[in-house]
């Protein structure tokens, strides 16, 4: 009477059908690499996803150790206006700065914070003090920062901040795809169970819902209503279920008509329990498909709507915000396009040859 | 035939009227007007405006209004493009939008429903792994990642054709926005079309036309007339998307499409336009889920009965 047990068979071949498929394997492999490097590596990239270096804004993607010699003249050249002294001197010693400074108004020592304070030094140490303060001798370590992928516009580091945004955009693909799951399973299966005039009236208004044009309607409503985290992931959840919907009802039909659901019926049992016990599990192969590939297509959904500067709003980031501040910035640096773009063609690549490998290993007429 | 598409027709009055109810209060019930500017009007002004333009009224005798004169055809003026009115928009807008559309749609359909053959034909093989995974990957492409890479090889690098605009619809400022549209449609209507002939090519009728020695190619030409009843359902809500226009498509090339007019309104709280675009879109996606249905038919004798 167990309902479970076809399942539990099934789903045994479905996973041996699943690790033979080598694209599958290499997909589950990207995603959880992605996934586990966007909630753990914002830790480990040394930046603060905020964090900006305003002397290395728009850094191409290198692994070199910044500042490089192109960047630190003319940062030097700036801190000594800020400090009000003339830089007569630089030298190189290892890791070091030697920087002879002068000023015919004497140097105040305490301006040489300036120099930690920007973020490309360490802190200075007075070497030689000679004309009764108006030439300084520093020597300041010169700090190595990596930035693997680059700075933005405003010198932020663009690993850091593709991870992070990576959170928000896999939150979003998520647990836009469980509202999504939860209503459509949830209305499907009570209407393919229920059946009759009630199954067609649930129909006729999934029916009517698909006809309404969903994308403008959630335009409307970031628009209208400051867009939020929240108000997104319910709209795009309340758009998305009427394929699950669909799906699940007609699984529901022809499940409704089997023996054990018989059984269970004349048992007694009441008829939210037999869905929930007896229907829900027997449908969530095909289930897994459709959710399978609707998370690519929210993640997707919601890096539009964040392009146009609906969706996530400052000071979170999503892939999409990122790719519409790469997309201005184009001509200038492209490693800024190029990143983010990287970073979500990868994850929606990796989601939909999944879910078409699923869809396979589900396929009870394969060979 | 007549009865069933009245019927549907009649079935369209209800939905179109739910989204103008929906869009119409969901504006009403968002906060900001659509004469809020920077800098804020005379009180006196204001009142004035809103005189002018029947927003002083209680809302429910506005809605009323307003679907008096939709049922006149009127939409109303647009509260943002000064003497126009928004049907005057949708006239200049729609030709743009559904020009791209409908060479997006043939562009697709062909490229599509051609390659899903060719992989369904030679199921398993490499040539059906390759297109797979470019499907896969024409479906992971995002527009607004393909528009500007784009603009930038063939408009900046290569200079072979404008980076946008629209110039009366000269055929080189069509090329890259169409490609843009279509190129996702591609990869889906090839998948589509690979999983349904596939299944018919399982089926015991063709199983027999092979025992019978039929050529290939004719055996192919019938299965793919079967195979088509699921594209073409999709091929219904897929026109009416690309015929009104992609937003971001719109936004990236600047394009004056109905998308832009849409969001532009939206933004501005152009009532009368938001409202007049919806509609519009709405009317599109059930005419055009309409006349898909009507393609089935024809493609599949069975659904005839049915209907």
């Amino acid at each position: 009477m167990s309902a479970r047990l076809p399942l539990v068979g099934r789903g045994r071949r479905t996973f041996h059908r699943l690790a033979r498929e080598r694209v599958a394997i290499v997909c589950l492999a990207v995603l959880a690499l992605i996934a586990l490097t966007c909630l753990f590596g914002p830790g480990l990239t040394g930046h603060e996803p905020e964090r900006t270096y305003p002397d290395l804004r728009r850094l191409p993607a290198g692994i070199a150790a910044q500042p490089d010699a192109d960047h630190l003249r003319p940062a030097l050249e700036r801190l000594a206006f800020r400090m009000r002294v003339r830089l007569d001197d630089v030298s190189r010693e290892g890791d070091a700065l030697r920087l002879t400074l002068g000023s015919d108004s004497g140097i105040d020592r305490r301006s040489l914070v300036y120099l930690p304070r920007s973020d490309l030094f360490g802190e200075p140490r007075v070497v030689a003090d000679a004309e009764s303060g108006k030439r300084l001798v520093v020597s300041v370590p010169v700090r190595h920062l990596r930035f693997p992928l680059g700075t933005d516009v405003h010198g932020r580091d663009l690993l850091t901040r593709c991870l992070v945004a990576g959170r928000i955009s896999l939150l979003i693909g998520l647990t836009a795809t469980l509202v999504a799951l939860l209503i459509g399973v949830g209305y499907g299966a009570s209407a393919g169970f229920l059946g009759g005039g009630v199954d067609a009236a649930m129909m006729r208004l999934v029916d009517v819902l698909y006809a309404l044009p969903f994308v403008f309607f959630v335009i409307l409503l970031l628009v209208f209503f400051r867009a939020s985290l929240v108000l997104m992931l319910v709209a795009i959840g309340a758009v998305e279920w009427l394929d699950m919907a669909r799906i699940v009802r007609a699984q529901t039909l022809s499940l409704r008509e089997r023996d054990f659901v018989r059984a269970a019926r004349a048992l007694g049992l009441g008829a939210p329990r037999i869905i929930r016990r007896h229907i829900v599990p027997n449908t969530l192969g095909p289930v897994a498909v459709a959710a399978t590939l609707l998370v690519p297509r929210v993640i997707l959904l919601e890096s539009f709507l964040s392009f146009l500067g609906l969706g996530v709003q400052e000071p979170q980031t999503s892939w999409g915000v990122l790719i519409a501040e790469g997309a201005r910035a184009i001509e200038s640096a492209p490693h800024m396009l190029a990143a983010p773009a990287a970073f979500l063609i990868a994850t929606l690549v990796a989601l939909n040859l999944l879910g078409d490998a699923l869809a396979d290993a589900l396929d009870p007429r394969a060979e | 035939m007549i009865r069933f598409i009245l019927r549907r027709l009649a079935q369209a009055v209800p939905t179109l009227l739910a989204v103008v109810t929906v869009s119409f209060f969901l504006m009403r019930l968002a906060p900001g007007g659509p004469f809020d500017l920077e800098r804020p009007l005379a009180p006196a002004a204001m009142e004035n405006l809103r005189r002018v333009y029947g927003l002083d009224r209680p809302l429910i005798v506005q809605f009323g209004s307003y679907l008096a004169a939709l049922a006149h055809g009127d939409l109303g003026p647009s509260f943002s493009f000064r003497d126009m009115s928004v049907l005057d928009l949708i006239a200049r807008g729609l030709p743009v939008s559904a020009t791209l559309g409908a060479l997006a749609l043939v562009l697709s359909a062909i490229l599509g429903i051609g390659l899903g053959t060719v992989a369904a034909l030679r199921r398993g093989g490499a040539v059906d792994r390759l297109l797979g995974l470019g499907a896969a990957l024409s479906l992971s492409l995002p527009s607004f990642v393909v528009a500007p890479l784009l603009q930038i090889a063939f408009g900046l690098s290569l200079r072979w054709l404008p980076v946008s605009g629209w110039d009366g619809g000269a055929p080189s400022h069509l090329v890259l926005p169409v490609v843009t549209l279509a190129l996702p449609q591609v990869g889906a209507l090839a998948r589509l079309t690979r999983a349904s002939l596939a299944e018919v090519l399982r089926t015991q009728p063709v199983q027999t036309m092979r025992s019978l020695g039929l050529p290939p190619s004719r055996i192919t030409r019938h299965a793919l007339r079967g195979a088509l009843l699921p594209v073409a359902a999709y091929l219904g809500p897929l026109a009416a998307a690309l015929l009104t226009g992609s937003v971001v498509v719109e936004t990236i090339f600047g394009l004056p499409g109905i998308g832009r007019y849409f969001v532009e309104g939206a933004l501005n709280r152009d009532y009368t336009l938001v409202m007049g675009t919806v509609l519009l879109v709405a009317g599109l996606v059930i005419a055009l889920n309409l006349a898909a249905d009507l393609a089935c038919a024809w493609l599949d004798p069975r659904l005839r009965v049915a209907a």
